[in-house]
């Protein structure tokens, strides 16, 4: 809602200055959001005389005008109207001006040869009227001592914007900003005390709101003004309308626009001799089309509220009117609308149709019922003063009678609220300065709320009145309480932060990517997911909701690498997402790795990143969360865009409860799809939905310290084995054979070629042996040996390497 | 007597000279060996004269100690020289790089979600969490937004299907329903996490984060309110004074409301927070609705209390300088290197939030 402390002065008699004023706003609750010069753009454009206007020496239809604007030389300009001649005063634009009808910055320019700086200006141009044919002709009488002066007015007015919350329609109008300001101390409201309107004959358009089921007017208000003469509106008028930023049309149309603006009440103005008999405010049918004023054809479904007449619809109620009755400037007779429209049944047909107006604005924000004699009063007023004519009796349908809501207000609600006090007298003295009629009884506040207030409806309601006029700044600070009940973090919010860093210190540098993604890209991590569609997304290429983290860090990899990074490693901690209900998602943490692990170094060999290396993340990160590896189990079955050779699961326990993580290399078909230039790329996803949470805090879980002094022995084996065994499970056999004297088994060599089988291969592990209670002898390490060698022989096909 | 005098003459002679480590080796051995000349002495020493004795075994010990002490002092010599010229050949050129190593970094919107909460978690605040994809019920009507209410247009809202009742969440704001519903007051909880509008320009991204407060009890007043949020500016921007402007506004689950601003200037080009006449609007709070309260079946005359949403982008840009949204979300490496933060830099109420 944009404003200038001039309207405003017209309803406030204030002494505060404009500075005071926009503190005062801000203060109550109309948050002012900006400040700007009203026309500051405008003030470049000065009033000039044309001294010669000769034929352009190569076009027949420029003319070359000697320009008089006010200083010692006349400027040249090149000119295309037909009526630019000698003697003819019009408004100058100097280079440098914003036109303000297409927003360009002219410059000093050639036109076929000639120099031209500058431009003499239409008044569509200078959006004073839709007139584009030639340029403004000033009279002389007014004008011949204004040469070089400013054309506008110049002020230093400015434009106030003030952004109106949704709750607060009493304010998009000038007269309710001022009611507000009144009753925060600012100023005293003007009342204006005018002649009685001259009111001639009945209105003679039969009007009628038909009663059927959903009927969004309640009250329809008219007045028949006969006999006008549209005509452009004066000067004062058009002010106000282009200070806000609109333009100006007509009189008529102009003094609605201006009413409502002046006292928030949008009215509509018929061409009655357009109007085919009566008009009846009826629901819409589906079907049904009409013009509106937008120039567009809008086709209606059905219950709509619309304005029709014998033949047809002629605008929707409260939201726009149409093109066929619309007023022009041989308009003879004007009919006035002033209507109440139910604001859910204006919102939801013009959310339908996607009609945005200030009228449909205003009205499904709540307009004041029993303004619409008022806005017609005004309205006929100013017409009448502009354009003649002969103003009828007011027409005022009615399907029911506007009652006035009341509140019981416990005054004590407001200390309770607000944490402070304020003495009786002055809470009635703000509710009525605000509207509200007040009357005390013995522990409450009988209150009537005034119409214009339709979001004032409980006691709350009340208290956020009285505290918002009194001040913000009257409320108390009190200190919080150090004082804490419940642990800050559940275990499940622990672990996230817990592997969010413990991955991070691995040398990832942490992402966040949007939950959405592009369904190319989505599709090849989809596995067997659902697509989660977006039905209006904010581009085609983020249409869905990601299933996997990946689909987003591998776009942004890329991106990086071509900033000419190659060895990379990013993670993402967030939700993937597999269905369209609120518990369809799980968290995930994702990371990818790629190029090499050192690069060009003098020391360190080169080596490319490998599934060895994600491994290495995925365990020494749940390792650090507090997982016994021990217990951990992996294996191999992985999701399709993991390469299938390198790639694996993991699961805490071997029970195979859920997994907890995949890693690998990422699938080479992926790569080639998307074009992905690295030597390497590898990645992990963990699933923390999918942690298990042990009972006891890792604190309790620690068990007795328990360690030998005595001295351990160490044995190495080869076992060649078929190609496809697992080493883990050797592993686990060994470790089995004697869980308290084996104390580790290293991997320390694997080996295919010559001198093994084809199919087979040899690993070489090292076991560590050691007792707790003593220091084993040669034939205690023998008698291990041969368990170890024989627990492996006969539970498989391997053979001890000799 | 003059056989141990020779002896020791002799050999303090020989071992003045340039040995190495055989020499002075071999020389040891025929002084202490089994036959050595100072062992057969010391198997004379029954031979002697018993008044004799105490004088020749005196004697004999006073050389063997003299002649052992340089015996060990020439070793030492010649060891230390050995491994000096050895240390000598190793030295490397320490201005070589170190071995490569990589650091880590933690997103700056993590960082500040972690600060947050642990200046909440000094006051008794506990952490809640709640679903992206929302129903239009909990983002909503819940929330006193019944369905064509003007102020559903403050929200651009990503819809997941046609009837518009599932989306993706427009505030965190949801989470106070779910977490009413699911538990019984009093409540005092944040709730950080992701909120998406479909809206995206220069200061505006589709997706960003925000963290919801609520505490309800039976007498939390705007006092109560205005006293956390100033507790929590302070706390956050690690200032002493922080100057703090609450104005009125509207949001449809509190009543009253207000945003508040903090008091800011342009110092050198950089954003000083606290101070100057300028203001910047960081959140929007209020005393939560009782039609909110009704809803989530708490008896708005037995309890009552606030609620904020903060947008945690806009402070993490406020308060490490960072100018463009989008490049939050962007990835560009050079970007996450210099704003994010070393994993072991966990902020922490005793060490300070940041470094």
């Amino acid at each position: 809602m944009k404003i200038t402390t001039n309207w405003l002065k017209e309803h406030l008699d204030t002494k505060l200055n404009e500075n005071e004023i926009i503190d005062k706003l801000t203060d109550i609750g109309l948050e002012v959001e900006s400040v700007d010069k009203q026309s500051g753009e405008l003030d470049a454009f000065i009033v000039a005389k044309i001294l010669k206007a000769e034929k352009h020496p190569d076009a027949d239809r420029l003319k070359v005008c000697d320009v008089d604007i006010g200083s010692d030389n006349p400027v040249k300009v090149v000119c295309g109207a037909p009526n630019a001649k000698e003697g003819l005063l019009t408004i100058y634009a100097p280079p440098g001006a914003v036109i303000p009808k297409n927003q360009m910055k002219l410059v000093v320019s050639k036109i076929r040869g000639v120099t031209s700086s500058g431009m003499l200006c239409s008044e569509s141009e200078l959006n004073l009227s839709e007139e584009s044919d030639g340029i403004i002709e000033l009279s002389t009488k007014k004008y011949e001592k204004k040469i070089g002066k400013n054309y506008f007015p110049k002020n230093d007015l400015n434009v106030i914007d003030i952004s109106i919350t949704p709750n607060r329609a009493d304010c998009l109008g000038v007269s309710g900003i001022a009611r507000d300001l009144a009753a925060a101390g600012a100023g005293k409201l003007i009342k204006k005390k005018e002649q009685k309107l001259k009111k001639k004959g009945k209105q003679t358009v039969n009007v009628k709101i038909l009663n059927e089921k959903g009927q969004a007017c309640t009250s329809f208000g008219s007045c028949l003004i006969k006999g006008v003469k549209n005509t452009e509106s004066p000067d004062w008028l058009k002010e106000k309308i282009i200070s806000l930023g609109q333009k100006p049309i007509s009189a008529i149309v102009d003094i609605t626009n201006y009413v409502m603006i002046d006292l928030n009440r949008p009215l509509h103005a018929y061409d009655v001799d357009k109007i085919d008999k009566q008009i009846i405010v009826r629901n819409s049918k589906k079907g049904e089309k009409f013009e509106a004023l937008d120039n567009k054809e809008y086709e209606l479904e059905n219950d709509m509220c619309v304005i029709s007449d014998s033949s047809g619809v002629l605008g929707l109620g409260g939201i726009i009117g149409g093109t066929r009755t619309g007023t022009e400037f041989d308009t003879k007779n004007v009919l006035i609308e002033s209507a109440y429209f139910n604001p859910r049944s204006i919102r939801k047909s013009s959310k339908i149709l996607n009609i945005d107006t200030d009228a449909k604005f205003r009205f499904e924000r709540g307009i004041d019922p029993l303004s619409i004699e008022q806005g017609l009063e005004k309205a006929a007023r100013l017409i009448k003063e502009i354009c003649g004519g002969e103003i009828s009796e007011f027409d005022i349908q009615k399907t029911e009678k506007t009652k006035n809501s009341n509140i019981k207000f416990n005054p004590v609600l407001f200390e309770k609220i607000t944490g402070f006090n304020i003495a009786k007298k002055e809470m009635i003295q703000i509710l009525e300065n605000l509207g509200f009629e007040v009357k005390k009884t013995k522990n409450f506040f009988d209150l009537i709320i005034p119409p214009w207030r339709p979001d004032i409806s409980q006691e709350v309601d009340v208290v956020e009145e009285l505290v918002r006029i009194k001040g913000y700044d009257q409320i108390k600070m009190i200190e919080p309480e150090k004082n804490r009940a419940r642990d800050t973090l559940n275990s499940k919010q622990k672990l996230f932060h817990f592997l969010q860093r413990s991955i991070a210190s691995k040398g990832y540098l942490e992402a966040i990517t949007w939950s959405f993604t592009d369904s190319k890209i989505n599709q090849l991590f989809l596995e067997k997911n659902k697509e989660i569609k977006i039905v209006n997304p904010i581009s085609s290429d983020l249409n869905v909701l990601r299933s996997s983290i990946f689909s987003n860090l591998i776009i942004h990899l890329d991106k990086n690498l071509g900033r000419g990074f190659m060895d990379l490693s990013i993670f993402e901690i967030g939700p993937t997402f597999q269905g369209s209900q609120p518990s369809e998602q799980q968290t995930v943490i994702s990371g990818l790795r790629s190029g090499k692990l050192t690069r060009q170094s003098w020391i360190e060999k080169e080596r490319l990143v490998d599934v060895f290396d994600v491994k290495r993340d995925v365990i020494q990160s749940l390792v650090e969360a507090g997982f016994n590896k021990d217990k951990f189990y992996i294996d191999d079955e992985t999701p399709n865009y993991y390469h299938p050779g390198k790639s694996g699961r993991v699961f805490l326990n071997k029970g195979k409860e859920k997994v907890i993580a995949f890693f690998g290399d990422i699938h080479p078909k992926i790569l080639k799809k998307l074009d992905i230039k690295s030597e390497a790329l590898v990645g992990f996803e963990i699933f923390l939905d999918n942690i298990k949470h042990p009972k006891k805090s890792l604190k309790d879980q620690k068990t007795q310290y328990k360690y030998s002094d005595f001295q351990k022995s160490e044995r190495d084996f080869a076992f060649v084995l078929d190609k496809n065994f697992k080493v883990q499970e050797l592993i686990d056999i060994i470790s089995n054979v004697d869980k308290e004297l084996i104390k580790s088994v290293k991997v320390f060599d694997v080996y295919e070629g010559t001198n093994i089988p084809e199919n087979k291969k040899s690993i070489a592990l090292n076991v560590t042996i050691q007792s707790l209670e003593k220091t084993l002898n040669e034939e205690d390490l023998n008698k291990i040996n041969h368990l170890i060698i024989s627990a492996v022989e006969t539970k498989t096909d391997a053979k001890i390497r000799s | 007597m003059s056989d141990i005098k020779k002896i020791k003459d002799d050999f303090l002679l020989k071992l003045k000279g340039n040995l190495d480590l055989n020499q002075v080796n071999q020389i040891k051995t025929d002084l202490f060996g089994k036959a050595g000349l100072i062992s057969s002495q010391f198997k004379m020493l029954g031979k002697v004269a018993e008044k004799e004795r105490k004088k020749f075994a005196s004697d004999l010990n006073q050389v063997k100690d003299e002649l052992q002490n340089l015996i060990s002092e020439k070793i030492d010599d010649i060891e230390t020289k050995e491994i000096n010229q050895k240390l000598e050949k190793e030295k490397v050129d320490i201005t070589l790089p170190e071995r490569p190593f990589t650091q880590g970094k933690i997103h700056p919107v993590s960082q500040v979600i972690d600060e947050i909460s642990s200046i909440f978690s000094e006051i008794g605040f506990s952490v809640e969490e709640g679903p992206d994809i929302e129903n239009e019920y909990n983002n909503f009507t819940a929330l006193n937004t019944p369905d064509n209410h003007p102020a559903r247009d403050m929200h651009d809202t990503f819809y997941l299907d046609d009837k518009k009742e599932l989306l993706l969440r427009t505030h965190t704001s949801p989470v106070q329903i779910r977490t009413m519903l699911n538990d019984k007051p009093p409540f005092k909880i944040i709730a950080p996490g992701r909120t998406y509008r479909s809206d995206s320009d220069q200061t505006h991204a589709p997706m960003f984060h925000q963290v919801e407060g609520l505490h309800i009890d039976k007498d939390i007043n705007m006092g109560h309110l205005k006293g956390c949020l100033n507790y929590f500016i302070k706390e956050f921007f690690e200032v002493d004074k922080i100057k703090m402007r609450f104005r009125p506004s509207h949001f449809p689950f509190t009543e009253p409301s207000a945003e508040v601003d903090i008091g800011y200037e342009i110092k050198d080009g950089k954003i000083v927070i606290g101070e100057g006449d300028k203001w910047l609007e960081v959140l929007g709070c209020g005393m939560v609705h009782p039609n909110v309260l009704r809803n989530v079946k708490v008896n708005p005359d037995e309890f009552q209390g606030y609620a904020f949403g903060i947008g945690i982008d806009r402070l993490a840009m406020l308060k490490y300088g960072i100018n463009d949204l989008r490049a939050f979300f962007d990835c560009d490496y050079r970007w996450l290197n210099h704003f994010g933060f070393d994993p072991i830099d966990v902020p922490t109420n005793y060490r300070g939030l940041s470094r």
